[in-house]
């Protein structure tokens, strides 16, 4: 595998992942004690989806970004590949 | 279980090699109220806390494990290309002597991680108040890192933290009001 290219798409698709992460980090973390509110949780579930659709976009093009199972591979083996988080 | 994820909560970037600063945000790593002890005290509470907020201290237990990674990697930027004098220069020559660049769960004395900085009470309202002091504290810090410094990426990652700690400390005062009434609904019945 060659390496991979860290342009400056990189870096803005993975901040566009981590907004959407930290979006959700954020009405979890409300939601633990707010439970019912259904405008969160409706919030919630919508930005789950958008954020699905931007991690396989993501993966696609960049590698897995979960370990066990949770990220497809393609051949060879991608997830050890470099570079890790504090790397980049 | 937990599952790993191959990203940062939040862009690390720092803009020179300082190991001073380095060693001031070992506090954060592996000091009282730093990002380690945070993780294992709200993780260790979890189960004997009441049904109703064990989410919340597994989700910010699992939220500091995160921040301790963004903290490691502020120490790894900020100190892989320092020299041995830079590094002795910044008070970090006693680690260069027993583990090279490596990090270790030490505060910013070089004092190693001990559990007795955390506590579990068995008392929800015990725990969730040592819990809310820990945030305080933890805030306090990353002020004072924040005017320690003149890198205005390195305070960047710092602020994203601080305001962490904010938001942690307001959900931990929710879950205490929700023991409350908890307690007093059953008093009713």
């Amino acid at each position: 595998m060659s390496e991979k290219q860290l342009d400056a798409n990189y870096y803005a698709k993975l901040l566009e992942l981590q907004q959407l992460d930290f979006a959700l980090l954020e009405l979890n973390l409300y939601l633990d004690t707010h439970p019912n509110d259904m405008q969160a949780v409706t919030q919630f579930n919508q930005l789950a989806q958008k954020r699905q659709q931007c991690a396989y976009h993501f993966e696609h093009q960049y590698g897995p970004l979960m370990n066990y199972g949770h990220s497809y591979s393609k051949f060879p083996w991608q997830w050890s590949e470099a570079p890790w988080p504090w790397q980049v | 279980m937990w599952v790993y994820e191959k990203k940062l909560q939040y862009p690390v970037r720092v803009s020179k090699c300082d190991p001073r600063m380095a060693k001031f945000l070992l506090e954060q790593y592996g000091g009282a109220d730093g990002e380690l002890a945070a993780a294992l005290r709200y993780l260790n509470q979890r189960y004997t806390i009441p049904d109703k907020v064990v989410g919340l201290l597994n989700d910010i237990g699992t939220e500091e494990f995160a921040h301790l990674e963004m903290i490691a990697t502020m120490i790894y930027k900020l100190t892989k290309d320092a020299t041995v004098e830079q590094l002795e220069a910044a008070g970090l020559g006693a680690n260069y002597a027993q583990r090279d660049h490596a990090m270790f769960y030490v505060n910013a004395d070089g004092v190693p991680w001990t559990a007795a900085y955390i506590q579990a009470k068995g008392d929800p309202l015990a725990d969730l108040y040592e819990d809310i002091a820990a945030e305080e504290k933890a805030r306090a810090t990353y002020q004072w890192l924040i005017d320690m410094t003149d890198d205005v990426d390195l305070q960047d990652g710092l602020k994203f933290l601080r305001e962490r700690e904010v938001v942690h400390a307001m959900r931990f005062k929710e879950a205490v009001e929700i023991i409350k009434a908890d307690r007093e609904a059953k008093k009713v019945f």
